[in-house]
């Protein structure tokens, strides 16, 4: 089951994303349901997987208007599985959820972005139907 | 980017044993289907059998049968058997790039290398059998454009 998250679902949240990244983050998780979990508008969206009681995956997404150039469009900024529930579904459902609200409040398109090497992750957003968008990400450093 | 003829030829039998999998396919119906040379498609679906993505089906209706995992094999694991993508010379800690054009250069084509191997590495056999699937949905959807 995907449902919206509510605040006594975020314990659960930041032990998924501490499994997989090694970082106990609860300021930034703190201040991302803020932001996105209480949110009253469609545009963001924070939505976890639930399975037998218990948080097992999460998808957070907001829709970005005319930033970089686009068109009002959905970007999938955060998205993870407990790797005990992996392979069963769950980033699918989870994807499919917020799929689903965007296009409900008429956005037509879905992005997200990701590291080249995090090929697990590239995989999986390959696998629900995402090519490569006509952005690219750029980046320097900036020198004291 | 273009791939060499060997390559394209191993992602095209792979994906056709890929989508058949409970059938052993002769290779000379490969061969038919994309027009090329048995003899040079039997090297090919030897090295792929080496490799232990196919399996040869010996007597009367046999040919090969893919064994592989579809969600598990990438098109990179394909593509790495028969095209090289070493590391340029510079790059393996050999003589360093002459000139600061040698370098700038170098820059640029490890950017564009990798996307490239990012891009053959995230796509498994399944997925692109499901693009497949997608382009003929689209086509059979649109038979003006196919006339």
């Amino acid at each position: 089951m995907v449902r919206p998250v509510r605040r006594g679902d975020l314990d659960q949240v930041i032990d998924i994303d501490a499994t997989v990244t090694g970082l106990e983050k609860r300021k930034y998780w703190l201040s991302v349901y803020r932001r996105y979990g209480s949110a009253q508008r469609d545009e963001q969206q924070f939505l976890v997987a639930l399975a037998r009681g218990r948080v097992v995956g999460f998808v957070i997404g907001e829709v970005r208007d005319w930033e970089f150039g686009s068109p009002p469009c959905g970007w999938v900024f955060a998205i993870d599985v407990d790797p005990q529930a992996r392979l069963t579904g769950v980033g699918t459902q989870l994807l499919q959820a917020i799929s689903a609200r965007f296009r409900h409040i008429g956005v037509r398109k879905l992005r997200t972005m990701l590291a080249l090497d995090n090929t697990l992750i590239l995989s999986f957003f390959r696998s629900q139907g995402m090519m490569a968008g006509p952005l690219i990400a750029l980046e320097m450093d900036l020198d004291s | 980017m273009r791939l060499q003829k060997n390559t394209s030829l191993a992602l095209y039998s792979v994906l056709e044993f890929a989508g058949a999998p409970d059938r052993p396919i002769a290779a000379a119906e490969i061969a038919d289907k994309y027009g090329v040379s048995a003899h040079h498609l039997a090297k090919v679906l030897a090295e792929l059998a080496r490799s232990g993505i196919l399996a040869s089906v010996r007597g009367a209706g046999g040919g090969y049968r893919f064994v592989g995992n579809a969600k598990r094999l990438t098109l990179m694991d394909i593509i790495q058997m028969f095209e090289d993508f070493a590391d340029p010379p510079a790059q393996r800690g050999a003589a360093e790039p002459a000139t600061p054009v040698d370098k700038a250069l170098s820059a640029v084509l490890s950017e564009i290398d990798e996307n490239i191997k990012a891009t053959f590495k995230s796509i498994t056999l399944a997925t692109m059998m499901r693009l497949i699937e997608r382009q003929q949905a689209a086509a059979a959807a649109s038979p003006e454009r196919t006339k």
